[in-house]
C-alpha cells in the first residue's frame, strides 16, 4: 500500500501537480435480511482500488481505479493530471488550501467483538427470533430484519507529507413490522427507520439493540395503527422522539451548514443553503435551549474516525451555540476562503470518489428535561415518533416530516394513538420555539446511513445525538 | 493524448471467457455470475467555473450459488483468476452456513433483442471536450450577467450475465448527461439533457433554455398555498413516474398489498397511458434484466386503467407466471423495478398547455419527493427552479417555490392535457423515463 502511495505521489509532482493526495481504500461489507420468517438475503461484497487528486495551474483533478498496480498508478495519476488541466482552462478562482496538513497516525474504531467474526448461524438466529416476535402478532402481514457490517481500510498519504491508516468499523440492526388493510399501509420499526440503526463499533453494539425484545411491540403498533383515528390538522405544541429529532438536526442544521453548500458548490444538485456567511454569529438559529455540535469524536458516532480524508485530525466544534448559529462544516478550501482552518469534515464515499463536506456527528446538546416531565407540562399536543417520511428545500428552509407513531396529548396525558402524523416547518421559527431538550439520560447518538450528496452520487454515513425534544406552535397533521 | 481517454473496458470475448470459466469451477447446483464494468468522468461546475473533475474506472463481479436449497451471494471489484476463485469461494461459504430459505429460481436461456446503445464519440470523449462544453455555458451565463453552476458527465459501461442452466448474455452502453442551475442575484432556472451520443447534446439548446428560465424566474413573491390548476413540465413528471415506479409497479408491492394498482380499474384520466419499455432506443435500452430475462414491454396503466405489474423471477414464481425482466441483482428483497418508463404524449403543443388556464401554476421541476402515503399514492416535495404563476391563459410572474402534498393518481385523474413532444429524462441511478408535459386539473399547494 505505502509503495503505490509514494509512487502516485511521486509521479504526480514529476508531471506538475503542485499539490496530490491519494487514497487507498478496501472495504468488505456483510448484508443479511431475513423475511417473514425466511432468510431472504445474504451478500458479502468486498471492494479495493485507489484515488488520486491533484492540484494543477489551482484547478483540481481526480481519477481513480479499482486496479491496483504500479503500470496502473502511473495512468491514473497522468488521468488525474490532464483532468485538473483541463480544469483549469474553465475554473474560476485558484483552489487555496491553506496551511499544510501534516498527519501521521493510525486509528482503529474501538471493537470489543469484531462482527467478521461472529458465526453467520448467531447472526441470522437472532433475526429470526425478532421475526418471530413480529409474527406472533395477528395482523402482521411483513416482517423485515436486517443487519450490515463494514470493515473500512483506508491510507491517506500528501503531498505535504501527512501519512495516516485507519481501520473502520460499523455495525448495524433493524427489524420492521407492516400491518395492511385496502386503504393503509402502517409500519413500524426498531430502533429506528431507513432499515436499520447503525453505529462504529463491533457485534457489541448489535447484542445491546436487543432485537427480539421489541419484536411484539412493534408488531402491536403497526396493527393498531390500521385503526387509529388520522393525525388531525392543527398549530400544536409537538414533542419528538429523540430518533425524529436527530433527523431533524440532520436536515435542517446538517445541511445547511456544510460550506460548500453556501458557496454554491452543490447548487445544481443538492441544494444552496439559508445559511450565509453574513448571517455567522448574527442568525438566532434557534431558542436558547439549541446547541449543535459537530464533534467526530463521539463514541460510536458513525462520523467518528482519527482524521478526515484530507488529513486533518477528527475534532470538536459548535455549530449553533444557545441559540446562536456560529460555526460551518468545512474543508481545507472553503475554510481558507473565510480565513479559517478546516474543521475535518471532508469524507469521500469510497476510493472512487473525491471527499465532499459531510456531516460527522451533528448532534444537539442534551438539556435539562425528560420526556415524561414535557408531556406532563403540555397541555394540548402531538407526540410523533420514528421517521416515516422526510422532505426539505435546496436552501434547508421549508421542511415536512411524517412519523410513523403518534399520540395525541391532552392536559399532560398521553391520549390516543395517531396515524398519518406529519409536521412543517420553516427551520429558524422552529427552533426558535424549541422550549424542552431531554437531557443525558434520553440522549442517544443516532446513526444514519444514506445521506446523498454531490455527483457522482456519494452516500456518507454520519451520526446524530438527540434526546426527545418539544417545539411550540407547530404546524401538524398536513393529510386530511 | 486522446488514447487515454477512450473507455478501458473488458473485450467481450474474453468477458465471457471470464464468466464461464467461473461457472465451470463452481461446486453449487446452480450459479449465476453477473459482470458490470464501467468507465466514466464527470466534469462540475459552479459560479461559472469548473470546481470538481473526476474519473473513475470500475467493474464488480457478482456470484449467486444455490446449494442444497441454500443461496449464498458474494461480489468482488477485480476480475481475475484469483479473484474469480474468491468470490466464488465466499458465496458457497455463505450458502453452506444459513438455514435453508426461499431460493430465487434462475431462468434458462432465452434470446434477447440486440439494440443498440453504444457511441464512440461518448466512450472517447475528452476532458478538454467537456470543459469546452462547460466553458460555453458558462460564458453565455456570464454574459448575461448570471452564475452557471451543473455537472456535465461521459461515460461507457457494460452488463454481463450467465448462469448455470445456459444464460449468457452480454450489452454494452454509453451515456452523456447534462444538468445546469444558472442563478441570477433573485431566482433560477433548470434545464438538463441526456443521450447515447454525446453529439446529442446541445449546448446553446441547454444553454437558451436555463437562461431564458432563469431570467424570467427573477424576484418571485409569494403566493397562498391552495389547489391550483398546473401545468407540470417533463422534469416534474418523470419524477411522478419514477415515484409511481417506485411504490406501486412493481408485482411485489402488490404481492404485499402495499400498492395502490387495482387490476383492471380505472385509476388516472382516460388518456393516461404509461408502459415499461426496456428495448424501445427512443429510452437508454437494456435488452436483458439483472437475473438475465429478456425485457418485455409491459403496460403499466392503459386508458387510465391499470392493466399490468412488472415481475422479477421471484415474484413470477409466487404468481405462477413468467418473469417480465425487470429484476434487480441479486440478493434482492426489494421486488423488480420498471425502470425504462415512457408515457404517451398527447395533441397539444407543449407551448399552449396554458392557454386556456384562468389561473394555475406552471412547475418546471421537482425537489425531494418523498413518499407520504403508499397506498394513496401520495407524495411532498418542493418546487424548484421556475414556479410560475399562469393567469388568463399566460405565464404572468415567477412564484416563491411551493410546497405540495398530492395524491399521484389523484392528479392524473385530472388530465386536461398531454404534450404532443415527449423529452428523455435519463435517471441519475437506473434507467430513465420518457415524457411529455401535461395539465392537470387539481394540485394541492401545502406551504
Amino acid at each position: 500500500m505505502k509503495d503505490l502511495a509514494e509512487a502516485a505521489l511521486n509521479a504526480a509532482q514529476i508531471k506538475g501537480a503542485a499539490y496530490a493526495d491519494v487514497r487507498l481504500d478496501e472495504r468488505v461489507q456483510q448484508d443479511i435480511t431475513v423475511k417473514n420468517g425466511q432468510l431472504a438475503a445474504v451478500s458479502d461484497d468486498a471492494s479495493e482500488g485507489f484515488g488520486v487528486r491533484v492540484l494543477v495551474d489551482g484547478a483540481w483533478g481526480f481519477a481513480g481505479s479499482a486496479r491496483l498496480k504500479q503500470d496502473e498508478v502511473q495512468e491514473v495519476v497522468e488521468r488525474a493530471i490532464r483532468i485538473a488541466r483541463a480544469s483549469a482552462r474553465a475554473r474560476s478562482v485558484p483552489v487555496d488550501l491553506g496551511p499544510p496538513v501534516t498527519s501521521r497516525g493510525h486509528y482503529r474504531t474501538p471493537v470489543e467483538r469484531d462482527p467478521f467474526t461472529v458465526p453467520l448461524t448467531e447472526k441470522v438466529e437472532l433475526l429470526l427470533r425478532a421475526d418471530q416476535a413480529m409474527g406472533a402478532v395477528k395482523g402482521v402481514t411483513i416482517r423485515e430484519g436486517s443487519m450490515e457490517f463494514i470493515k473500512q481500510t483506508k491510507v491517506f498519504a500528501s503531498t505535504e507529507g501527512a501519512y495516516t491508516e485507519q481501520e473502520l468499523y460499523e455495525s448495524g440492526a433493524g427489524i420492521e413490522a407492516t400491518a395492511t388493510s385496502p386503504d393503509e399501509v402502517q409500519n413500524r420499526s426498531y430502533p429506528n427507520s431507513f432499515g436499520r440503526h447503525q453505529g462504529a463499533g463491533g457485534y457489541e453494539y448489535i447484542t445491546a439493540l436487543e432485537l427480539d425484545r421489541h419484536g411484539q411491540r412493534i408488531g402491536e403498533e403497526a396493527v393498531a395503527l390500521l385503526l387509529a383515528p388520522q393525525c388531525p390538522s392543527g398549530v400544536r405544541t409537538l414533542i419528538l422522539d429523540a430518533s425524529q429529532v436527530a433527523l431533524q438536526v440532520h436536515e435542517s442544521c446538517g445541511h445547511p451548514t456544510e460550506l460548500d453548500r453556501v458557496f454554491g458548490m452543490e447548487a445544481a444538485y443538492a441544494g444552496t443553503s439559508f445559511m450565509t456567511p453574513e448571517k455567522l454569529k448574527h442568525l438566532q438559529y434557534g431558542s436558547p435551549k439549541v446547541s449543535i455540535t459537530a464533534d467526530a469524536l463521539t463514541p460510536t458516532g458513525l462520523g467518528t474516525f482519527g482524521w478526515d480524508d484530507e488529513g486533518v485530525p477528527a475534532q470538536r466544534s459548535f455549530l449553533i451555540q444557545e441559540g446562536l448559529f456560529v460555526g460551518y462544516l468545512t474543508s481545507r478550501e472553503t475554510a481558507s476562503v473565510l480565513g479559517q482552518q478546516s474543521n475535518g469534515t471532508m469524507r469521500a464515499d469510497g476510493w472512487n470518489r473525491i471527499p465532499l463536506i459531510r456531516m460527522t456527528n451533528v448532534s444537539l446538546q442534551p438539556g435539562d428535561s425528560t420526556l415524561e416531565q414535557m408531556i406532563a407540562e403540555t397541555k394540548d399536543g402531538v407526540y410523533m415518533e420514528t421517521n416515516r417520511s422526510w422532505s426539505i428545500d435546496d436552501k434547508r428552509l421549508n421542511f415536512q416530516f411524517g412519523t410513523q407513531l403518534a399520540y395525541e396529548i391532552v392536559n399532560g396525558k398521553r391520549g390516543r394513538m395517531l396515524k398519518n402524523a406529519t409536521y412543517a416547518g420553516i427551520t429558524p421559527e422552529f427552533w426558535n420555539s424549541c422550549d424542552a431538550v431531554g437531557g443525558k439520560s434520553e440522549w442517544q447518538v443516532w446513526g444514519l446511513a444514506n445521506c446523498g450528496k454531490g455527483q457522482p452520487p456519494q452516500v456518507a454515513h454520519v451520526a446524530h445525538g438527540a434526546a426527545p425534544t418539544r417545539f411550540q406552535n407547530v404546524k401538524v397533521g398536513i393529510l386530511k | 493524448m486522446k488514447s487515454i481517454e477512450v473507455a478501458r473496458l473488458t473485450e467481450e470475448g474474453e468477458l465471457k471467457r471470464f464468466m464461464v470459466g467461473l461457472l465451470q469451477r463452481s461446486p453449487a447446483q446452480q450459479t449465476e455470475v453477473m459482470v458490470t464494468e464501467w468507465d466514466s468522468a464527470l466534469t462540475r461546475f459552479a459560479n461559472n467555473g469548473i470546481h470538481q473533475n473526476v474519473a473513475e474506472r470500475d467493474v464488480s463481479v457478482r456470484v449467486r450459488v444455490v446449494k442444497d436449497g441454500k443461496t449464498g451471494v458474494a461480489s468482488i471489484n477485480q476480475m481475475n483468476e484469483s479473484a474469480a476463485s474468491d468470490v466464488l469461494n465466499r458465496a458457497v461459504a455463505i450458502a453452506e452456513l444459513q438455514p435453508k430459505g426461499e431460493v430465487v429460481p434462475m431462468p434458462g436461456p432465452a434470446k434477447s433483442q440486440r439494440v443498440e446503445t453504444w457511441s464512440d464519440a461518448t466512450a472517447s470523449a475528452t476532458p478538454e471536450e467537456r470543459a469546452d462544453f462547460v466553458e460555453a455555458i458558462c460564458a453565455r451565463a456570464k454574459r448575461a450577467g448570471l452564475k452557471a453552476f451543473g455537472a456535465y458527465s461521459t461515460g461507457a459501461e457494460q452488463l454481463a450475465i450467465a448462469n448455470s442452466l445456459g444464460v449468457l448474455h452480454h450489452h454494452r452502453s454509453t451515456k452523456a448527461t447534462v444538468n445546469s442551475v444558472v442563478m441570477g442575484e433573485a431566482g433560477s432556472g433548470y434545464a438538463d439533457r441526456g443521450a447515447i451520443d454525446v453529439r446529442q447534446l446541445d449546448k446553446n439548446d441547454l444553454a437558451d433554455e436555463v437562461i431564458d428560465k432563469a431570467q424570467r424566474n427573477q424576484n418571485a413573491q409569494p403566493i397562498e398555498p391552495g389547489v391550483y390548476e398546473v401545468v407540470l413540465e417533463e422534469y416534474a413528471v418523470a419524477e411522478m413516474l419514477e415515484f409511481m415506479s417506485f411504490t406501486g409497479f412493481s408485482a411485489l408491492a402488490a404481492q404485499e398489498d402495499r400498492s395502490f394498482m387495482r387490476p383492471g380499474e380505472r385509476i388516472t384520466g382516460e388518456s393516461v397511458n404509461i408502459w415499461d419499455d426496456g428495448v424501445d432506443p427512443s429510452g437508454v435500452p437494456t435488452p436483458f434484466d439483472f437475473e438475465g430475462v429478456p425485457k418485455q414491454r409491459v403496460n403499466l396503466i392503459e386508458g387510465g386503467v391499470a392493466s399490468g405489474l412488472v415481475y422479477d423471477m421471484q415474484t413470477a414464481q409466487r404468481a405462477g407466471r413468467q418473469s417480465t425482466g425487470h429484476g434487480l441483482p441479486a440478493p434482492n428483497t426489494e421486488g423488480p423495478f420498471a425502470v425504462n418508463l415512457f408515457m404517451g404524449p398527447g395533441t397539444t403543443p407543449k407551448a399552449d398547455l396554458a392557454s386556456d388556464i384562468k389561473r394555475g401554476i406552471w412547475v418546471t421541476r421537482f425537489w425531494y419527493v418523498r413518499v407520504v402515503h403508499p397506498k394513496a399514492s401520495i407524495i411532498t416535495g418542493m418546487t424548484r427552479e421556475g414556479t410560475f404563476l399562469i393567469e388568463n391563459g399566460r405565464i404572468t410572474r415567477p412564484v416563491k417555490d411551493l410546497r405540495f402534498t398530492q395524491s399521484m393518481l389523484d392528479a392524473l385523474n385530472g388530465t386536461l392535457a398531454i404534450s404532443q413532444s415527449t423529452k428523455l429524462e435519463i435517471s441519475e441511478y437506473l434507467g430513465a423515463a420518457r415524457v411529455p408535459a401535461v395539465r392537470l386539473k387539481a394540485f394541492t399547494f401545502t406551504s
